[in-house]
């Protein structure tokens, strides 16, 4: 394993990456995907630790965030199917339901 | 020096594609260069002895949730997207928040950096303790001994989320 510096710094990176994508993305589906971004960044810093401190539990808790990943996407990409569904659109500006 | 070598080709593929990923017009595109990303940081997993965790990452995010995201993509007619603002209007804030982010990360590494030899391992430490042989059996040892209550809860999430997505994307009757 090389120091665990190393490890944060990348998955400091992908998570900013992501948080780019969350914030300028106009399209739904790919501010969904940057999502899966960040979770997997956080992933990274999870198993990086459970190896430094010999300790299972990091790998435990990546798992469980996997199938929250696996969950969200499934109810986001259902919300935007109805949603296409009824409005011809996954532009997230032109989502103004709400507005007035 | 392997360790160092794998790590750094792994790392450098999914930093860039993760870039191209955010910057891409198209969403496929963006899909297939997040799916290179996933498989990188499989990499890393592997790398780092997590074996069982390097297998689900493949199975499910790559083969499972990416999927969706295709499937999605091609049911959402994209071509009008194509031609419009790929950004929204927002680049100000985001350049804000991301300035915010790095100054947070920036003291927390500054900070540690300073706190070498604490009960805290520092930036350079090497491993302090060691993981058991047999990856995958000691993450069900855990999985299934102390952490069984979230595992439990966990299955009930994934099927709230299932009913929900099938009554959300179902037609109105």
């Amino acid at each position: 394993m090389l120091p665990i510096g190393n490890y944060l710094f990348l998955s400091m990176a992908l998570f900013i990456l992501g948080v780019i994508g969350v914030i300028t993305r106009r399209n739904v589906i790919v501010v969904l995907m940057s999502i899966e971004l960040i979770l997997n960044a956080v992933n990274i810093n999870l198993v990086a630790f459970s190896r430094l401190y010999g300790d299972v539990a990091g790998q435990v808790f990546a798992l469980f965030i996997i199938a929250d990943a696996a969950a969200e996407a499934a109810v986001g990409l259902g919300i935007i199917i109805a949603f296409f569904r009824n409005h011809e659109t996954v532009l997230a500006d032109e989502m103004d339901l709400l507005k007035w | 020096m392997l360790d160092k070598v794998i790590f750094y080709f792994f790392a450098a593929i999914a930093v860039s594609s993760a870039a191209l990923m955010v910057t891409r017009r198209n969403a496929v595109h963006s899909a297939i260069f997040l799916i290179t990303t996933l498989l990188a940081t499989a990499g890393i997993f592997l790398q780092l002895r997590a074996e069982f965790i390097f297998i689900v990452q493949i199975i499910l995010y790559v083969g499972g949730i990416m999927v969706l995201f295709i499937f999605v993509i091609m049911l959402v007619n994209l071509d009008v997207a194509l031609h419009q603002l790929k950004f929204a209007r927002q680049k100000w804030v985001a350049l804000v928040v991301v300035l915010a982010l790095a100054a947070q990360v920036g003291v927390m590494f500054w900070t540690t950096g300073k706190m070498q030899g604490q009960v805290w391992p520092g930036l350079n430490a090497a491993p302090v303790g060691k993981l058991p042989p047999g990856n995958a059996e000691a993450v069900a040892q855990s999985l299934f001994g102390t952490y069984l209550l979230p595992f439990e809860i966990a299955s009930v999430l994934l099927l709230v989320a299932m009913i929900g997505a099938v009554v959300m994307a179902k037609k109105r009757a």
